[in-house]
């Protein structure tokens, strides 16, 4: 039976062919896809995570691994890397290329339909790339930094005009900083700073927001405890984003900049802002147990995240723009996703990504953790730096 | 195995590492540059040399607008078909020139040559600020178009202006929102800009 996203008639993209070239450990590698969810699996160190990489540096942004450009070329190789794919996206082929000379190493080439990308933020427009990692593991129990990264990221795959926002508010914080630091008394100068960061703040704390609601609307409607990922509910812990509850952006911005303009001092001894959505955190409870989720087990801990990732994933299905076909189609990559899960739970888990109707990349040590998928996806052995396809029964 | 630099003599790698120095030209484009221009010593190297020699003793920014000109006032500031009324402020010279390109403006400029950054150490000092003040004073001027990039050291460098011409008796406007702008600007097409500075907007 066709689910609502299915029925909404937006365009699914589907991964036809990957090459990847002097990327990482890989010298050559080439798959062709069939569109089915992909299952990798192969031993530690055999390429699995590396080609999920790949794949995300496909989208804007530094991927899966955040890595710098000097890392990826492969080592002993020519010093220069390419990752290219070929996607069907509602029917018409789309090929997108990254890479970088090994002349130029440190400037990312971005390749759409074999002419020259604008910039990385041109591959949004094609497909954007939701994922989740073993690193994210310890979500819950890191510092409020990584859970503010792992929000804001949801909150880009919503909406990739995010990404100009947090960026524009980073870089007008530590141009004031560096201005505080210089103990210099420009008002003019610095009030210009605090205005930048006081727009860009409320842009990002308002789509925190935004994402933090969507989220909890499409748990509710999901209902995936029954299969043993358990309800959270969400929280933002921040002053702005609790600022616009009470009142409108424009209000809150013009605050923002006037409490700025008052902690100069504080801010200066400090060495950094003191106050601003930079400090913002997400609190995540366990619905059911009503414990926070850095007090659940392993297991759960895991259950809880990919429930978060599945509940955005949904979100991003049911959004308008989504549907109207204005945002580009979403592919998810999901790292030793088996890890930490009963069979009952990956069986379920498998069952959930096959009704979601978005390509799914997963990866795993053993083959037999993918079992429960059967013919519904395509499974590929890595080993000694290439891919062989197998059928995962 | 031979290192790259004891087989070049040195004239030759001097030019190297002076054209490496160029925008857009790491070590490897420098040397096939060099390459190139000894293998066209007469038609390419020679008229080169002569006028680099010559741009570097006669052009210079001009003292009114700051653009890059052999004559002082520049040749905009000294044509007197122009609309004295408008200024528009860019970044660099790079920016005048796409504009004057897409015919999108027919009053006067002023180049800051750079925009106001506090991590890259680049402060109102550094830039044509004082002059650009001065200049708005002349009563003559109706008005100053910030033709600054939508970026973040665009938008608090268009913002620091605004405060300091606050006391000019200018409109102050910026160009239609949504539109690229400054080191961008070189790449809009003629027809974009020419729009965006016909809906230009109080700033
Ligand atoms: N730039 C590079 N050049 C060559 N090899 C690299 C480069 N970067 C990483 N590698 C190697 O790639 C190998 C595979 O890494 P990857 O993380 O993809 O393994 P994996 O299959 O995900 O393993 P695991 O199951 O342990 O997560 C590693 O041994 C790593 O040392
Ligand atoms: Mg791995
Ligand atoms: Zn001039």
């Amino acid at each position: 039976m066709a689910t609502p996203a299915r029925a909404a008639g937006r365009a699914p993209v589907r991964f036809r062919r990957l090459a990847l070239m002097d990327f990482r450990s890989y010298a050559r590698a080439e798959v062709a896809l069939d569109g089915r969810p992909v299952a990798l699996f192969g031993p530690n160190g055999a390429g699995k995570t590396n080609l999920l990489e790949a794949l995300s540096l496909l989208g804007p942004g530094r991927g899966l691994r955040s890595a710098r450009l000097d890392e990826l070329p492969r080592v002993g190789g020519a010093g220069g890397w390419a990752v290219s794919a070929r996607l069907d996206v509602a029917g018409e082929e789309r090929r997108l290329g990254v890479g970088a000379a090994a002349s130029a190493p440190d400037r990312r080439i971005c390749r759409i339909d074999e002419t020259a990308a604008a910039g990385p933020a041109a591959l949004a427009e094609h497909v954007r790339f939701l994922w989740l990692t073993p690193a994210q593991d310890r979500l819950f129990t890191d510092s409020p930094g990584e859970r503010r990264r792992f929000l804001d990221r949801m909150a880009l795959a919503r909406n990739p005009a995010q990404a100009r926002a947090a960026a524009d508010y980073e870089l007008a914080m530590r141009q004031r900083q560096r201005l505080l630091d210089e103990r210099s008394r420009d008002e003019a100068w610095l009030a210009a700073l605090e205005t930048r960061m006081a727009e860009a703040g409320v842009a990002l704390a308002a789509a925190r927001r935004e994402t933090a609601s969507a989220l909890a609307a499409a748990e509710i409607a999901a209902g995936d405890e029954d299969a043993g990922f358990p309800a959270a509910d969400i929280a933002l812990e921040g002053e702005l984003e609790a600022a616009l509850d009470a009142a409108p952006a424009a209000e809150v911005e013009e605050a923002f900049a006037e409490r700025l303009r008052r902690n100069r001092a504080a801010d200066a001894a400090a060495g950094r802002a003191l106050i601003g959505p930079h400090r913002s955190d997400l609190l995540v409870t366990h619905r059911q147990k009503g414990t926070p989720a850095r007090a659940c087990s392993t297991g759960e801990q895991k259950a809880l995240l990919i429930g978060l990732v599945l509940a955005n994933a949904r979100a991003l299905a049911l959004s308008a723009r989504f549907r109207a076909g204005a945002s580009a189609p979403l592919v998810l990559l999901l790292d030793e996703i088996a890890a930490h899960l009963d069979k009952d739970r990956r069986a379920a888990l498998f069952d959930i990504l096959d009704g979601l109707d978005f390509q799914v990349f997963m990866t795993g040590t053993d083959k037999s953790l993918f079992a429960a998928w059967g013919a519904r996806a395509q499974g590929f052995a890595v080993e000694d730096g290439g891919l062989t396809e197998t059928t995962l029964t | 195995m031979p290192t790259g630099k004891g087989q070049i003599g040195p004239e030759l790698q001097r030019l190297i590492d002076l054209l490496a120095k160029l925008p857009g030209l790491g070590p490897r484009s420098a040397k096939r540059a060099a390459l190139y221009l000894l293998k066209k010593r007469e038609p390419v190297m020679r008229p080169l040399a002569y006028a680099l020699a010559e741009a570097a003793d006669k052009v210079a920014a001009c003292s009114t607008c700051g653009n890059w000109d052999s004559i002082d006032p520049c040749a905009i500031c000294a044509d007197a078909e122009r609309d004295g009324s408008v200024i528009c402020v860019v970044q660099d010279v790079g920016d005048l020139w796409a504009l004057e390109r897409a015919g999108a403006h027919r009053g006067l400029y002023h180049v800051l040559g750079g925009l106001l950054s506090p991590l890259d150490g680049v402060g109102p000092d550094d830039l044509n600020i004082g002059r650009l003040v001065e200049r708005a004073r002349a009563e003559s001027v109706k008005e100053v178009v910030l033709a600054l990039p939508a970026t973040v050291d665009g938008q608090s460098t268009a913002h620091y202006l605004s405060e300091h011409l606050a006391g000019c008796a200018v409109a102050l406007t910026r160009l239609s929102q949504g539109v690229p702008v400054g080191g961008e600007l070189d790449y809009l097409d003629e027809g974009t800009l020419a729009a965006a500075m016909k809906t230009r907007r109080p700033a």
